[in-house]
């Protein structure tokens, strides 16, 4: 302690102003999620004051048929969302990167479009649409889920052609060039040298995608029928009663799930690849 | 080198426009099978554009291209009989360098076993024994190259075709790389075809260059005879360092010409022209070309009697700026006559007798065969 070396000018790091300007921020951001994540083991009904440790509202969210339900209606949304948002989105990426036409400017605006309109009037954008072209609601699972889906691929596809466009601008066309020059066809060349290049963004899409699926509120609220209920959608209906430590729990499985899934995601890619990205 | 002297590329009338801009206007020539041709010329001047019509880059608006007699307009440049060196060199980031050079071996459908010796047969070709699991991230920019000349090579093209090889490497390693690639293409006979901006890559590689000027040939000559006999001001001006004049001719006969230049003086030649009597004309000649003496000794004197026998081809002038380049050292003089004229001196021993310097007075003398009287 006493034999430290005196802090040099560019060793901001070491500053106690930067250190607890960092910390502030992390408590800023993350204070709310610790503190519903501790409450999700309160043994108290209320869930106001601390009354001691438990997992049992863990049991009971698990052990809560309508919650699993609206969980794994979640995940097989935002897993069908994903890929057809990763297919739609990377080829108007690539559409766009690669070819010159009349009139790219509006359609690059109005494909991101969906990124900028308020979530609540695609909703009722989406309730108005389904309504008026008599979208059946009567399907079995999981084809009653496909209004749902449509909405989320709407808003998830233009953040993956974001992604992906962003890195396709860091792309050598002589790379392409040289892949058909050595005889690659227009498709082999595609998946020899374009498709690595952009592997990292696809993956950071991906993930994009998949969580703003899956915990989208707003446009499912507007889109859902009785039976097709999505785990937020849920976790709101059981709000509106009371917030009891079942909430927390379930919010705090939401949360492990994310996390869980981002770590898989970044460890197949390599963090760099991703962070290149950007 | 033996030569076939076959045509493997014929470019017939080639143009090609973007837009209102026409990179290559309207160019005829002929590659011979085994030539090193280089197109050379200043950037944007159509050369790369060209070769990118070559390899299938890019379409020509007018014209026909031919490799090996077949006519090309609708051939894909994945069906093409020959291969590129992109200027980037494009090797593929997330290939080792052995899948990199296995690349359109693969794509071809070649066995396993022969893609292995063929590609460690290019690696040993340029130099690169060893380096089969390197990533392209952990090479330098001449060992890229090298992948990506091993690259084209494994695939056996008709025609290599290169776009500014050298530009990206270092003074000393693009001299290496231009007695190699001399050597490599004299080795493995395959025709190359190489863009180049760079006068002396251009000279010490090629067989024949064809100097490209706003899209048009402005000469299509072997090395020394387009710095010997440059066809005009263009090209006298673009290799090589010149000094030109204009002037008029005043006589033209077979066995000797002269040029009477403002700026000059009197210009003797001891062959002739053929070009109109009193023409406007320029004459071109070499700093190398001219000799500095020490004058009032009239040394340059006889030493232009005996050179030019028909005329003096004498100057004089003042030193305005030197510049020492180790090799050479570099004059500009000032004539007489108030014009500038760089004469260029070798130093051919480490403490010259007759060290120049500035504001000297010097006289110049030139033989009779130095300059080239230019007609455009």
């Amino acid at each position: 302690m006493f034999n430290r070396t005196p802090i040099a000018p560019l060793e901001y790091t070491r500053k106690l102003w930067m250190r607890s300007w960092v910390g502030l921020t992390m408590l800023f951001l993350y204070a709310p999620l610790i503190l519903l994540m501790i409450f999700s083991f309160n043994d108290s009904k209320r869930n106001v004051v601390w009354k001691g440790f438990t997992l049992k509202y863990y049991e009971k969210a698990l052990h809560n048929d309508s919650l699993v339900e609206a969980l794994v209606n979640s995940l097989t949304i935002a897993a069908l969302a994903t890929i057809v948002s990763l297919v739609i989105g990377a080829l108007a990426a690539v559409a766009l990167w690669r070819f010159r036409f009349p009139f790219k400017g509006l359609v690059e605006g109005t494909m991101s479009l969906p990124i900028i309109v308020p979530e609540i009037c695609l909703g009722v954008a989406f309730l108005i649409f389904f309504a008026k072209v008599d979208w059946p609601t009567d399907l079995p699972w999981p084809l009653n889920l496909s209004a749902i889906t449509i909405a989320h691929i709407t808003f998830c596809f233009p953040f993956v052609a974001m992604v992906v466009r962003a890195r396709l601008a860091s792309f050598n066309k002589e790379e392409e060039e040289a892949a058909k020059d050595l005889g690659a066809s227009e498709w082999q060349a595609f998946r020899d040298v374009l498709l690595p290049h952009i592997r990292p963004a696809l993956v950071a899409g991906a993930l994009l995608a998949f969580t703003l699926s899956l915990d989208d509120f707003v446009i499912t609220f507007f889109t859902s029928g009785p039976d097709t209920i999505t785990f937020p959608v849920k976790v709101y209906s059981m709000v509106r009663f009371s917030v009891t430590p079942e909430v927390n729990a379930a919010s705090t499985i939401l949360i492990l799930l994310t996390v869980i899934l981002t770590f898989i995601a970044l460890k197949l890619q390599g963090v760099k690849g991703i962070a290149e990205t950007h | 080198m033996t030569q076939a002297k076959q045509p493997i590329i014929q470019i017939r009338n080639v143009s090609k426009r973007f837009g209102k801009v026409t990179a290559v206007d309207n160019i005829s020539l002929d590659i011979l099978a085994g030539e090193f041709f280089v197109l050379l010329g200043p950037s944007g001047c159509g050369k790369t554009t060209l070769l990118r019509m070559i390899a299938g880059f890019e379409m020509p608006t007018e014209g026909q291209i031919f490799i090996d007699g077949q006519d090309m307009s609708l051939v894909p440049p994945n069906k093409r009989p020959v291969n590129m060196v992109f200027q980037s060199y494009a090797v593929f980031p997330h290939m080792n360098v052995t899948d990199n050079v296995g690349y359109g071996l693969r794509i071809a459908g070649v066995s396993k076993g022969e893609i292995r010796d063929r590609v460690a047969e290019a690696l040993e070709l340029v130099k690169l024994g060893g380096f089969e699991d390197r990533m392209p991230d952990q090479m330098s920019g001449g060992q890229r190259q090298r992948v990506a000349l091993a690259r084209s090579l494994v695939m056996r093209p008709k025609v290599l075709l290169l776009d500014e090889p050298l530009s990206a490497l270092d003074a000393k390693l693009r001299a290496q790389m231009q007695f190699e690639l001399a050597d490599l293409q004299d080795k493995v006979g395959i025709t190359f075809v190489t863009v180049t901006h760079d006068q002396d890559e251009a000279l010490s590689m090629a067989s024949r260059v064809a100097v490209i000027n706003k899209g048009e040939v402005a000469q299509l000559a072997p090395p020394a005879d387009l710095y010997e006999y440059p066809a005009n001001r263009f090209v006298a001006d673009f290799v090589g360092s010149v000094n030109i004049f204009e002037g008029k001719l005043t006589l033209d006969e077979p066995d000797k010409a002269a040029v009477d230049c403002p700026g000059l003086g009197k210009i003797y030649l001891n062959h002739g022209v053929t070009g109109p009597h009193g023409a406007d004309v320029w004459v071109a000649l070499r700093p190398e070309k001219i000799y500095l003496h020490v004058p009032g000794e009239g040394k340059a004197v006889r030493a232009a009697a005996q050179d030019a026998p028909d005329g003096h081809n004498l100057a004089r002038g003042t030193i305005k700026g030197m510049s020492y380049l180790g090799d050479i050292t570099l004059y500009e003089i000032q004539l007489e006559g108030g014009q500038m004229i760089r004469v260029s001196r070798p130093n051919l021993s480490r403490h010259d007798q007759e060290d120049f310097t500035w504001d000297d007075k010097v006289s110049m003398h030139w033989r009779a065969d130095s300059p080239v009287v230019l007609l455009s």
